[in-house]
């Protein structure tokens, strides 16, 4: 369980470039909340790195760390850095994020519900300053990919469906031009349908506009068949990570995350003892 | 259908409202029906001074509401911004004798320095803090202002001519027999188009866009890359500017005086009946306000006096209460107001 034998795709990406590198972060809420214990991760250009974890086991977070919308929630980096192509970022404010082409779409997706879909998807493009034809064009890539937001276009974004909500989130963060997309849990709450459907524009942007994105997700089954990477987190902790092949094919995450038991269910204390004897492999 | 009788219902608040409203509409029709010319024409005038005194309601509300929406805040100090844009403008051309082409745009700078000083000194300490803290951090900025203001340019009443015609409208007169305060309509017409520019602004450019997506999810708003404290900049400016059309109008109509920053009050009944988060509530509300106190004034008092066998000079100053008994009513059936954001709930 190390990084030793990476996948094909990852292991090309990985020689060609390093986009983001969190370097053992703790993060604090309020003072005195200690919420990330020494987290670290790497995400390469061109990959769809996934972060997975149950409830409360950090990832939003993390997402918020490297986004820096953590300030305007009282959470603040207490140790470790935040590289963005080789660059400390943990200084910067979200807007000159964007400007560097890092965006975070925020789990539950919080679209602006009196605006109109088309309004949303065009306050994306807000950081933009290369002119309304190019801001145009990315509007029209973007109703390519979400054909369903072309239709609902005129409607308050308020008034469509949990799904259209969601693309309506990823089109607008698409609409800024980014490099890397930080994408929290866009599964939640969706019919498995439409999480295969937004998972695949996920793969189709990643592949065809060399967006990479870094996915916090709870769904590991799915996460797992679209990301190349993945880290696996626990209170505040990365305790395994892999390639996606590896990891699906591993028997505790096989166990603890995807719900397969191979010789029944194994208690608390097994992943407990799973975890001490993680820390000794290491 | 059936939703439109049940909104009839007399059991109902908003079937009470409803009723009540007819009732109040029909009185006034009947009033025009069965007066002869003269009250006719009069009543007309009554109404359109209203209306005019109205757009200035309007006004100070709408600068409430943009800061309302955008931040939360409710800003006590939006009158007293009124007041202190008239100074420095009544000031800069009396004491200074610039012509008003260059004493309000001038004020116009004074105040946009003003929004940014406020923005660097106060709100950015207390964001995120509980609404009730950042409104009594705008009852001491309107306490800063106003000595500010008495500090530069003295507490004595000023005259404020921006060159804006008055005296009878000749026009009105000869075509249709009514006596109209030509101030009024322009500052009426100034107001509206104002308002018009300012909706025009929020629904069309970049900038309108951002400040509605903050208003809906700050959060989602950082997100995007919007920075807040440049969007709250410009709120504030602009709240200035609407501050500054108000402060100057009531200046030019009745002196800049220190009792200016009370028009504020006034826009309070109109921000409870047009709701705080509606630029067209804010609107309509003034201009209800401004109707309903006139021809209440006129018609109602006798007609209460009549009605309770009282002396009528002991209803003369209805106008002074009037907006505020609407506005409680009007909260009793509808607290989000008339025209209140409805909170997009899915099911
Ligand atoms: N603003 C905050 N103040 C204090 N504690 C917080 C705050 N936000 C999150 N936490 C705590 O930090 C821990 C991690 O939360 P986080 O939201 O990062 O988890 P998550 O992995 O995204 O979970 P989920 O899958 O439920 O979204 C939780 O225990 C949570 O209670
Ligand atoms: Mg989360």
């Amino acid at each position: 369980m190390s990084l030793t034998q990476p996948e094909s795709t990852q292991g090309a990406a990985d020689a060609a470039q390093t986009l983001l590198e969190v370097n053992n972060i703790e993060v604090i809420y309020d003072h005195v909340i200690l919420v990330l214990k020494g987290v670290s991760l790497t995400v390469p250009k061109g990959g769809i790195t996934a972060l997975l974890g149950g409830n409360g086991a950090g990832k939003t977070t993390t997402l918020k760390a490297i986004s820096n919308l953590l300030q305007s929630e009282r959470g603040e980096v207490t140790k470790g850095s935040i590289a963005y192509r080789g660059e400390k970022i943990t200084e910067l404010s979200p807007a000159d994020l964007v400007k560097r082409g890092v965006i975070q779409v925020m789990e539950g997706r919080h679209c602006f519900e009196h605006l109109t879909v088309e309004e949303n998807l065009l306050t994306g493009s807000y950081t933009r300053g290369d002119g309304s034809a190019a801001i145009k064009r990315s509007l029209d890539m973007v109703y390519t990919y979400f054909p369903r937001l072309k239709e609902r276009r005129r409607s308050q974004a308020g008034y469509t469906s949990g799904g259209e909500q969601q693309m309506c989130a990823i089109g607008r963060a698409i609409m800024s031009n980014p490099e890397m997309v930080l994408l929290d849990e866009p599964s939640m709450g969706l019919a498995p349908q439409l999480v295969e459907q937004i998972f695949d524009i996920v793969k189709a942007l990643n592949e065809k506009e060399g967006v990479s994105f870094l996915l916090a997700e709870q769904n590991t089954n799915v996460a797992l068949r679209y990301a190349h990477y993945g880290y696996i987190l626990e209170s505040g902790r990365i305790v395994m990570d892999g390639s996606a092949a590896d990891l699906r094919e591993n028997q505790d995450v096989k166990e603890f995350y995807l719900g397969i038991a191979e010789e029944g269910k194994k208690s608390f204390r097994d992943v407990r003892s799973y975890r001490r004897r993680k820390r000794w492999l290491n | 259908m059936t939703n439109a009788l049940q909104r009839l219902n007399p059991l109902r608040p908003e079937g009470i409202a409803l009723l009540l409203l007819a009732a109040f509409l029909g009185r006034a029709i009947w009033w025009f029906a069965v007066s002869d010319a003269r009250d006719t024409s009069f009543a007309t005038e009554i109404i359109i001074s209203g209306l005019l005194a109205g757009v200035m309601y309007s006004l100070v509300a709408l600068g409430f509401v943009l800061i309302f929406k955008s931040s939360g805040i409710f800003n006590y100090s939006q009158g007293v911004m009124a007041l202190f844009a008239g100074l420095f403008a009544s000031g800069f051309m009396t004491d200074f004798g610039l012509s008003p082409f260059i004493a309000i745009p001038l004020t116009m700078v004074v105040m946009v320095i003003t929004a940014i000083l406020i923005e660097r000194f106060v709100l950015q300490y207390l964001v995120g803090q509980e609404p009730i803290i950042l409104f009594m951090a705008t009852i001491g900025l309107a306490y800063v202002m106003e000595g500010i203001g008495d500090l530069v340019w003295g507490s004595d009443v000023k005259r404020l001519d921006v060159g804006l015609p008055s005296g009878a409208s000749d026009f009105m007169f000869d075509c249709c027999n009514l006596y109209v305060e030509k101030l009024e309509v322009s500052a009426a017409v100034v107001a509206a188009v104002l308002v018009a520019a300012l909706m025009a602004f929020t629904q069309y450019t970049r900038i309108g866009r951002a400040l509605r997506a903050v208003a809906d999810d700050h959060q989602a708003a950082l997100s995007v890359g919007i920075s807040l404290r440049t969007i709250w900049v410009i709120v504030w400016s602009i709240a200035g500017f609407v501050a500054l059309t108000a402060g100057v109008m009531w200046g030019a109509k009745s002196g800049v005086q220190f009792s200016l920053s009370l028009i504020a009050l006034k826009a309070l009944p109109v921000l409870m009946i047009g709701g705080f988060t509606s630029i067209p509530g804010a609107i309509i509300g003034g201009l209800i306000i401004g109707v309903g106190e006139k021809v209440a004034e006129i018609y109602l008092g006798p007609t209460m006096a009549d009605l309770f066998g009282a002396n009528p000079n002991n209803f003369t100053a209805i106008e002074n209460w009037f907006a505020y008994v609407l506005a409680l009513v009007v909260l009793l059936f509808r607290p989000q107001g008339l025209f209140g954001e409805k909170i997009i709930e899915r099911v």
